[in-house]
């Protein structure tokens, strides 16, 4: 068995919860396939972050930079990905499943000339990994075929790789042929709150909020009470009450906080496939048939417009003793 | 403007899937087929952007059994003005579904691919991306807005934190993602308009392309079957819980 390379993604300067658990996927599956864990850290000006990588108990931070590579743009970072796994005798490559790491492996796996098994959730000695398809219906055990496996990781699987060591750094340099993509600009939700898939609590609103407004004066006060993320059923999505990336689900964020509450959410599978990892679950709904109770801790059959200020109010009281 | 659109049969998503008993596979019986949404979206979006542009073409591509004609002459009654049809009988993977497409690129030579971010069977969320690998295009995946400027198309695209727009110069492939338009229903006189449209059929062997998938799915299972919680009768005693049983707050 060759080498592992993790590939550390970075926003806003700093490493994100789930390319911590990248890396402790990565010094996992080198536990038990042997060969090294290193970390490919890419970007413009990446000396802070490549010290930073350093630390979480790899064997080597591979620090690609280049000017080139000040914005994420999918051809130019395949091209360089590509290259480490060919110059650092590669047998597994991997990320977390983000926005960046889904729209990244595939593109570097085609161009390596592999398959990739995504959204793993557990990586096994016999080689095989376990990965939920039909929106988390089924947990299929796959196996990749060729001297180079690609995945991406869930970021709720494998828990954070924690600080230990000091690791070398190498800085390495790529060619890059100019990109035919050019980044544009890039508009952020602002928020104050946990991030969504870091949060210890989340609190999500669905179609039973019925506003955006509602969202402001029932939801938000909970989430702040609780210091929670704040999150979104499709449907409250869809129909513009909350931003995109607040998308609980299949085809959203996956996320398994040890707290989770669906406030005005029917439980559909596409919205469980994102949540019914979570430690704790508590369902409001005023429907007690709702599919939501069947996955919930704890269910309260109740109008939410009630519930959800009376609930405010009780968790301040306790946070206030 | 030429538009490649691909098209993948899958299961209803209002459809409850099951694992059959010796972890084979999934029950099939009674199951209804459909569009992959994502890519009912797409042909939504190509048919915008033909309307809009005055011109073009909408071709749709399916990979499949003989059965995904279904989901075709959907797509065609639609709006879209042909369609082929690789047959396969084999399983594949994404890689060797981006195989059989960067081939029928090669013949057809669009100037843009549309295609759903990911599949509601598979869940991989791959095939866009090795295709424009594979073609080494640019690739803007989970679109939710796509422009067309003098010389390049600009895509919004659903990320982590917000939404980042990014651009590129024709040809390349743009995914899906759930935001980008709501797609029309097939009209009665694009039903009758339907029938009479081409579905061409290619046997995938005619390609020459190696499909042997590389990714092999040995199992199946259900997913771990959760205790079953408690119903509360009031906000003061589910507070109480979750503080001394739960002890999460
Ligand atoms: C391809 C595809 C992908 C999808 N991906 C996702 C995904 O990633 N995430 C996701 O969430 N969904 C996804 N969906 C959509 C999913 O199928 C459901 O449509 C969606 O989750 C429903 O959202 P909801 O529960 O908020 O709305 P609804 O199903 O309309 O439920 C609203 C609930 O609110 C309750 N309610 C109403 N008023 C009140 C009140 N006053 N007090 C208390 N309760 C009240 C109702 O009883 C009801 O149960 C996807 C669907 C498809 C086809
Ligand atoms: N058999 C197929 N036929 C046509 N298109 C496909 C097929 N498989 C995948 N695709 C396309 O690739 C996208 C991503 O698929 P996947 O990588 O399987 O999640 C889908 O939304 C389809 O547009």
């Amino acid at each position: 068995m060759g080498n592992i390379l993790v590939f550390a993604e970075h926003q806003k300067g700093k490493f994100p919860k789930t390319t911590l658990v990248a890396l402790q996927a990565g010094k996992e599956a080198a536990q038990k396939f042997g060969g090294s864990c290193l970390a490919a850290v890419l970007g413009a000006e990446i000396d802070g972050l490549a010290q930073e990588a350093a630390k979480y108990g790899v064997a080597k931070v591979l620090a690609v930079s280049n000017p080139a590579l000040a914005h994420y743009l999918a051809d130019s970072y395949a091209a360089v990905l590509s290259q480490l796994v060919t110059a650092y005798d590669i047998s597994l490559l991997l990320a977390t499943s983000t926005a960046v790491g889904k729209d990244l492996l595939p593109r570097v796996a085609a161009r390596l000339g592999v398959a990739m098994a995504s959204d793993v959730v557990a990586i096994n000695t016999d080689g095989t990994f376990k990965r939920p398809m039909y929106a988390g219906n089924v947990i299929a055990t796959v196996s990749l075929t060729g001297p180079i496996k690609v995945i991406s990781v869930r970021g709720t699987a494998f828990d954070a790789a924690q600080p230990d060591g000091q690791a070398p750094i190498e800085r390495v340099r790529v060619e890059l042929k100019e990109t035919k993509m050019e980044f544009v600009e890039f508009n952020e939700t602002k928020s104050d709150r946990p991030t969504l898939t870091e949060a210890r609590i989340v609190v999500s609103g669905g179609r039973g909020l019925k506003s955006g407004e509602n969202f402001t004066t029932y939801l938000e006060p909970l989430v702040d009470a609780l210091g929670a993320a704040m999150g979104a059923s499709r449907a409250a999505v869809d129909a513009g009450f909350v931003p995109n990336d607040l998308q609980v689900g299949q085809t959203g964020k996956v996320v398994a906080p040890e707290l989770y509450f669906a406030i005005g959410i029917s439980g559909a599978i596409q919205h469980l496939a994102g949540m019914k990892d979570s430690k704790v679950i508590v369902a409001i709904n005023k429907d007690p048939e709702a599919p939501i109770f069947n996955v919930a801790d704890y269910g309260l059959v109740a109008d939410l417009f009630k519930a959800v200020p009376e609930l405010t109010e009780e968790i301040k009281k306790l946070k206030g003793e | 403007m030429k538009i490649l659109v691909t098209v993948k049969r899958v299961p209803d998503p209002e459809t409850t899937i099951r694992v059959k008993p010796d972890g084979s596979g999934i029950v099939t019986d009674n199951i209804k087929y459909v569009i992959n949404p994502f890519d009912e979206i797409a042909i939504e979006e190509a048919l915008r952007i033909k309307e809009k542009q005055g011109q073009g073409e909408v071709v749709l591509v399916s990979i499949g059994a003989k059965v995904a004609s279904e989901q075709l002459r959907t797509g065609l009654a639609m709006g879209a003005d042909r369609a082929i049809l690789v047959l396969c009988d084999q399983e594949l993977d994404s890689l060797g579904v981006a195989r059989i497409l960067a081939k029928i690129v090669e013949k057809e030579a669009p100037d843009l691919v549309l295609m759903g971010k990911q599949a509601i069977d598979d869940d991989a969320n791959q095939a866009g991306q090795m295709l424009a690998a594979l073609l080494n295009w640019p690739q803007a995946t989970f679109a939710s807005k796509v422009e067309f400027m003098d010389n390049y198309v600009q895509v919004v695209r659903e990320v982590d934190g917000g939404l980042e727009t990014v651009r590129f110069p024709l040809p390349g492939i743009i995914t899906t993602d759930l935001r980008l338009n709501e797609p029309r229903y097939a009209s009665l006189p694009g039903i009758m308009k339907a029938r009479k449209k081409e579905i061409r059929e290619i046997a995938v062997a005619e390609l020459g392309i190696d499909t042997t998938p590389l990714l092999t799915v040995h199992k199946m299972d259900p997913p771990a079957k959760k205790a079953a919680g408690k119903k509360v009768e009031s906000v003061q005693e589910l507070v109480h819980l979750l503080h001394t049983e739960a002890k999460v707050i």
